[in-house]
């Protein structure tokens, strides 16, 4: 059911999307706009580093404590007249929910953003049991009108452009008439409220993720900025919430402290437009509202990864930021990972999920800038991580055989500095030899990795170390 | 064994843990009670006055309006300017908060109704439980006073603020909520109108909610 | 730490790019410590062990952490003319090591190891050089002097007392130029596609040089402009405050060599 990754196709896949023109000229969207707008919102916050300390903190002690914060989070749920599911797996997940809808009659559901949801492929399951799934978010909508995943964790459709959708639209909305002006994103928002509009009145059943779980109300917290998140889980008589197990915090207030690094770090806003806490199913006298309050509590391999050197990984809030700030993922965008997580976080939570046999290109995949692990508003040390997973492969003798002998070599001289010494002065002084007219080299073999793309600058000659050690001879005599 | 017991066992077994501990249910039972603030940015604190202009420059930053009223009773001709200076019909739906229900809107030539909106509604009023200076947040409460779809289906929402209700920051609110009888079905911290960036990371108001949010503070 | 020895005893870790590539750059190091008052050392040496690190070997890069380790003994402080060989002797010594004591040892000697021009700014509290160069220059931020380290002002301060000397920054001057080590050759398609944004900021800001603190990055940039054909020179930051920029730019057209 869940989606079937092609992280073990990662190269090829990033070697489309960099032939991709319309994917590099929707990317240069990403690389610029996040970037400032974040750097702005933290400048007007003096207190952003302090935020980021005790997120940081925060987290790490509800993930120390996480058995006892959810029993109180389930028992409260409860008490506000909510249901709490947990699933083990995607397959559990997906069958607790159809069933939920299933019971309550359900033709349609409409959906809110929630990553989660991606990873344990609801939206199959859903149309596999008869219903309707509609994605509601604008960007979720417009990927689900072409069958795709979502290429960013907060802007699902930044890898397309303002004609791609009006395509879509043109296909999907029959109802179109061939000379509206849908040129701009302005008119493309129109149509799609429009669509959207209706689908929220008809649902039966609306799903939505959940960006904190406040065990001390057992309320579900959710951000949007459109506010379909809200007419997802307040129109149709049932709502459900879908959400993994590290979402749980303790009180109001702290979710509070993650809301104040949350959307700054994501989308350069103070707050998103829309944040709704909600606990449990309309009241007696309410005239609105869900009549039924649900919550499936999805671990899916999160439980395993406590107390393991990727438990760190657990405080992820979803930000998108380090992938807003990645290289690599500027220069190849979301799908090309493969599978519902990209960019830096996804390098790191991808194998734990799906395993590192498959997930084991995108930790190797980064250049260990360290612009993520900056900008992460609870702290994660990304590259340290991606590291481990290099160590696991390392000791699984899943490292590439090329790479592991390049390695091996490299290795036994190094240990070795007389040999070494020996080795490299040879080398080096035939190669300084070789390119001395131009001084670079356009192609090299053994090199080929590097000289397909660049030129391979030449040595100058002699090591550094013999020249030192034939200079300070000269001294001294 | 449930998905739920496994999953249980599963994280107290990856935390080296039987859940029994006392020095754990301690911490986490002395963290409930205390609710412990994380650093609160200086940003919305101050007196009253210095509150309120902080809203507002918030507020204003997210393409919300903002005007400030020495009584309630003007709310309803507000509101009539409002909707003819954006040539809007003069409809407004508006659940039955005592403290806007009073109001004389037929007076300031508004056709108003009571209750849930079906979608059908253009303009609707809310009376808000509190806001938020750091951030020029509204925060409204769910229920017969306030239905939940006055805030999300009309195209223009209006929302009442008394300017006692106007605190520094988002803790300050949070911790009035908790001294209410119970949460009511939604909270919702509403921070500017509605918003998409999804097409080309191209800015415009009013995706799936109102288009225009327009706030009156009342003082006195 | 205790005050700094009247002529502290520097060990040059050259970096192993350096040794083999461009030496230029180890004497510009040596003449600027000797200048700053310190005796250089050069022990026997050969590679931090940050390429095995990175790559998941973490037996081997215990194994070289020691052997620097060893090989610096007797020094009063290590210098490196890079962020990045720093920053793994800094910040990831320490993580190799389990054993109380080998940890213990290797915070020691991180505790007593610099990058070079931060070295000079930062203890040793050379605030100008006596350099000259004539002309406009960019400089690059190399990601692991500038995130693990913190360095970004110090070179910029140094640069600025070079005589006749102006630096114009460039766009986006803290983002990777795409090298990453094994990075640029595993997938140098993609590290390809990072190099040619950062070589277009780099003509962008006009200037015809080139500095960064770190070789590699310098290489990677270098074989890249020289493959486009840019005119556009490159050189370790060490080499311009050391006034010796006698050798051919990086990739450069060499003079006749001896």
């Amino acid at each position: 059911m869940t989606l079937h990754p092609t992280s073990p196709d990662f190269k090829d896949n990033a070697h489309r999307a960099l032939h991709d023109p319309e994917l590099q000229k929707a990317l240069g969207h990403v690389q610029h706009g996040f970037i400032y707008k974040r750097q702005s919102a933290v400048e007007r916050l003096p207190e952003f580093e302090n935020l980021r300390e005790a997120a940081r903190d925060l987290k790490n002690h509800v993930l120390q404590h996480l058995d006892l914060y959810l029993e109180t989070y389930e028992r409260n749920v409860t008490a506000a007249g909510g249901q709490v599911h947990f699933a083990r797996t995607s397959a559990e997940a997906c069958e607790t929910i159809v069933n939920i809808c299933k019971s309550h009659g359900a033709k349609s559901v409409t959906k809110g953003k929630s990553m989660v949801s991606e990873e344990i492929g609801l939206n199959a399951a859903i149309e596999a049991a008869g219903m309707q799934a509609v994605e509601t978010d604008l960007g979720e909508y417009i990927i689900q009108l072409r069958g795709e995943t979502p290429s960013h964790i907060i802007a699902p459709a930044v890898h397309l452009t303002k004609e791609q959708v009006e395509g879509d639209f043109r296909r999907v909305h029959t109802h179109l008439d061939d000379a509206r002006d849908l040129s701009e994103p302005v008119q493309l928002l129109t149509e799609a409220r429009g669509v959207l509009r209706q689908k929220f009145l008809d649902a039966d059943v609306g799903i939505t993720g959940a960006n904190f779980l406040v065990a001390e109300t057992g309320s579900s917290i959710i951000v949007t900025n459109e506010g379909n998140g809200d007419l997802t889980q307040s129109l149709p008589r049932v709502h459900i919430v879908i959400a993994s197990i590290e979402k749980v915090v303790p009180t109001l207030e702290d979710a509070s402290l993650l809301l104040r690094v949350l959307a700054r770090s994501a989308t350069g806003q103070d707050m998103s437009v829309y944040t709704t806490l909600s606990t449990g199913p309309r009241r007696e006298t309410d005239p609105d509202g869900p009549e039924h309050y649900h919550v499936v509590l999805v671990d899916n391999g999160r439980s395993a990864m406590l107390g393991t050197e990727f438990e760190d990984m657990l405080r992820c809030i979803r930000c998108g930021a380090c992938m807003n700030h990645c290289p690599v993922y500027h220069a190849i965008g979301g799908h090309a990972y493969g599978w519902v997580y990209p960019g830096p976080m996804g390098a790191v939570l991808t194998p734990s999920l799906i395993g590192v046999e498959k997930g084991g290109h995108l930790p190797n995949a980064s250049t260990f800038c360290g612009r993520c692990e900056s900008v992460c508003p609870v702290k994660i040390p990304l590259p340290k991580l991606m590291r481990h997973w290099r160590e696991r492969e390392f000791e699984r003798h899943l490292t590439p055989a090329v790479q592991r002998y390049g390695l091996k070599v490299w290795a036994f001289f190094a240990k070795n500095p007389g040999l070494y010494s020996l080795a490299t002065r040879a080398a080096m002084t035939t190669l300084a030899w070789l390119g001395r007219e131009k001084g670079r080299f356009a192609s090299l073999p053994l090199a080929k990795g590097w000289t397909e793309y660049r030129d391979l600058p030449a040595p100058q000659g002699d090591t550094f170390q013999a020249q030192w050690r034939k200079r300070q001879r000269e001294t001294r005599r | 064994m449930s998905a739920r017991d496994d999953i249980f066992s599963n994280i107290r077994r990856s935390l080296g843990v039987n859940g029994k501990e006392t020095p754990r249910r301690a911490a986490v039972t002395q963290r409930l009670a205390d609710t412990p603030r994380g650093p609160i940015p200086a940003r919305g604190q101050g007196s009253p006055a210095a509150r309120l202009a902080t809203f507002i420059t918030e507020a204003t930053r997210v393409s919300a309006s903002v005007v400030v009223l020495d009584s309630v009773q003007s709310v309803p001709q507000e509101v009539a300017r409002f909707l003819q200076e954006a040539q809007v019909p003069l409809t407004l739906k508006r659940g039955s908060d005592a403290r806007l229900a009073d109001l004389d809107w037929q007076a300031a030539g508004l056709d108003v109704s009571s209750g849930p909106s079906g979608g059908s509604d253009l303009n609707a009023i809310s009376h808000a439980f509190g806001g938020v200076a750091e951030t020029g947040s509204l925060v409204l409460l769910s229920g017969p006073d306030n239905p939940v779809t006055l805030t999300f289906l009309p195209d223009n929402h209006f929302v009442v603020l008394s300017g006692a209700d106007l605190v520094s920051d988002l803790d300050s609110v949070l911790a009035k909520l908790r001294r209410i009888e119970a949460l009511p079905r939604t909270v919702n911290i509403v921070t500017g109108p509605s918003r998409s960036a999804d097409i080309e990371q191209t800015l415009l108001l009013g995706a799936h909610g109102p288009r225009r949010l327009h706030i009156m503070v009342v003082l006195g | 730490m205790s005050t700094t020895p009247a002529r502290p005893r520097v060990g040059l870790f050259a970096t192993c790019l350096v040794d083999l590539f461009r030496p230029s750059i180890g004497f510009a190091s040596a003449k600027l410590l000797e200048e700053a008052g310190c005796e250089v050392l050069v022990p026997p040496q050969t590679c931090c062990g940050q390429p095995a690190f990175n790559s998941g070997d973490k037996v081997t890069a215990r194994d070289l952490a020691l052997q620097v380790m060893d090989a610096f003994s007797g020094c009063d402080y290590i210098v490196a003319p890079s962020g990045s060989c720093t920053g793994q002797m800094v910040k990831h010594f320490p993580e190799l090591f389990d054993e109380p004591q080998l940890a213990m040892r290797a915070r020691a000697f991180a505790a007593k190891t610099f990058e070079l021009v931060s070295f000079l700014t930062d203890v040793l509290k050379v605030t100008s050089v006596e350099a000259t160069y004539e002309g406009r220059v960019t400089y690059h931020d190399s990601c692991s002097g500038l995130r693990e380290l913190g360095i970004q002002s110090q070179p910029r301060k140094l640069l600025a007392s070079v005589q006749g000397l102006e630096l114009v920054e460039m766009n986006e001057n803290d983002v990777c130029c795409g090298f990453g080590g094994t990075f640029a050759a595993k997938y140098g398609e993609i590290s390809d596609t990072i190099v040619t944004k950062k070589t277009a900021n780099i003509s962008d800001s006009g200037a015809p040089l080139l500095l960064a603190g770190d070789l590699g990055c310098l290489m990677n940039m270098a074989g890249k402009i020289t493959r486009q054909g840019k005119e556009i020179a490159v050189r370790h930051v060490a080499e311009v405050l050391a006034g010796m920029c006698d050798e051919p730019p990086i990739a450069g057209p060499g003079k006749t060599r001896k």
